[in-house]
């Protein structure tokens, strides 16, 4: 069974018929060859496939792509400002080691912008619960929470000048 | 693509589901957050025929709060729920808090998650801390259902396979009301191995005038606890009365041992949350002028 959807992902629209048994994360793979979304457990546990839609993470794993229909999705394909400069996240990253073999950083890194917006400065406890909510079998998690904290101070210094 | 085929539909009213449900009957399930359905379809452990997904449903949104009432329309997500606590509510804030992670929240919603019926789930057993009812829709007719008549089995309420949760109601405690939360996790924002609930208000002459005490993860359902209630009504809530409340709410208790925890472990645990839960609501109360 077939449905069109229109959807918006990173500011771009786009319309395509797909099956109702599609996943978001499918759509946006599959059809919008957007495969920085990663797909890990396929059951909601990892996190690996977070996006953002309407601004707030989800996993795009526990939606259909049906039920995009109408909204707008974020992918980490969107995240940096432009094809030479690097998201203040994403710099923090690379700065303080917060990825190993990069898989479940994209989905990391979409949850963690949405994060950021609504707690600007947030203490360790508050990252790693956040983390909770994500799946990392390299880091260990200390340099993830290192480099979101770094982020957040970059991101407030920037806010400053 | 993971789930079993199934034939959608997306309704834009509660009337328009309904009467979908009532045409497939069992073979339907309805799609609200997806949280919990959609990992059951990935695994095939639900297969239903038709999915009724009711995100289009105007009518089924809202939160609001009247005369102590707190009613929760089905779209309500637990998002929504949680940043109506952050400034009016702790209690909600921290039993929020532990339901799964933020992304989970921000589409699962929190009917969804009271008629899901997960026994370790943290909201039903706040429905029953905070005397509440679910209302059900289905074709011709509309009925009420009190928390303590929904929760029969795992995964399982009183609600039929044709009727739609349309809205839950819960009685905010009264004013000057403690409470108290824990649960036990192996990580944050699992299922819970076991939790507990506690809601107490005093009289003037410090006595104990309104008891609400809750289990999850102690069995098939979640419970309230009338042994413990008991022993606290009408009495002042001494520590040692706290300890001898817990405990016989503990014994009262018949959980499962599963993989995860045995059932000799979850009473012991049970008895130790309830008297912290216990302790920290006669902490919170405050006594009426």
């Amino acid at each position: 069974m077939k449905r069109a959807v229109r959807v918006k992902v990173n500011g771009k629209d786009y319309g395509r018929d797909v099956d109702v048994r599609s996943t978001l994360a499918d759509f946006l793979r599959d059809d919008l060859d957007l495969t920085g979304t990663h797909v890990g457990c396929e059951h909601g546990v990892c996190g690996a496939c977070t996006v953002l839609l309407d601004g707030a993470p989800v996993r795009s794993c526990l939606m259909l792509a049906a039920q995009a229909d109408g909204h707008e999705v974020a992918t980490i394909e969107g995240v940096a400002p432009s094809a030479d400069e690097l998201h203040p996240l994403q710099e923090a990253f690379w700065a303080k080691h917060g990825l190993q073999c990069g898989y479940c950083t994209p989905g990391i890194i979409m949850s963690a912008c949405a994060f950021l917006e609504e707690s600007p400065t947030p203490t360790d406890g508050e990252i790693r619960e956040m983390l909770a909510g994500h799946l990392c079998r390299c880091t260990g998690y200390h340099f993830i929470v290192e480099a979101i904290g770094e982020a957040a101070r970059a991101m407030a210094a920037r806010r400053k000048a | 693509m993971k789930p079993a085929p199934f034939e959608y539909v997306a309704p834009s009213s509660a009337g328009d589901a309904v009467e979908a449900l009532g045409r497939f009957g069992d073979e339907a399930k309805v799609l609200a957050g997806g949280q919990s359905l959609i990992p059951m379809l990935a695994l095939r452990l639900a297969r239903p025929s038709a999915l009724v997904d009711i995100n289009r449903c105007g009518d089924l949104e809202g939160l609001t709060e009247s005369g102590g009432t707190l009613s929760v329309g089905a779209l309500a997500r637990q998002r929504d729920l949680e940043r109506w606590a952050r400034p009016r509510s702790p209690l909600f804030q921290e039993v929020l808090a532990s339901v799964a992670h933020a992304p989970i929240r921000n589409r699962g919603t929190v009917v969804g998650n009271l008629v899901h019926a997960d026994p370790a789930s943290e909201l039903p057993a706040l429905l029953l801390c905070l005397d509440g009812e679910v209302t059900a829709r289905r074709t011709g007719g509309e009925r009420t259902v009190p928390a303590d008549k929904l929760y029969l089995a795992p995964l399982t309420t009183s609600l039929e396979p044709v009727e739609l949760a349309t809205k839950a109601r819960m009685t905010l405690p009264p004013d000057g009301a403690g409470w108290g939360f824990a649960e036990v996790t192996r990580r944050h924002g699992d299922f819970a191995l076991v939790g507990c609930i506690a809601v107490l208000a005093l009289n003037g002459g410090g006595a104990v005038s309104h008891a609400r005490l809750s289990f999850f993860g102690v069995g098939g359902t979640p419970v309230r606890s009338a042994a413990g209630e008991a022993l606290l009504l009408g009495r002042e809530p001494t520590a040692g009365r706290c300890v001898e409340a817990a405990r016989a709410a503990a014994a009262a208790l018949s959980p499962d041992g599963d993989i995860h925890a045995s059932a000799a472990y979850r009473k012991t645990v049970a008895a130790t949350l309830a008297e912290r839960v216990l302790a920290a609501a006669v902490g919170r109360c405050r006594r009426p002028a």
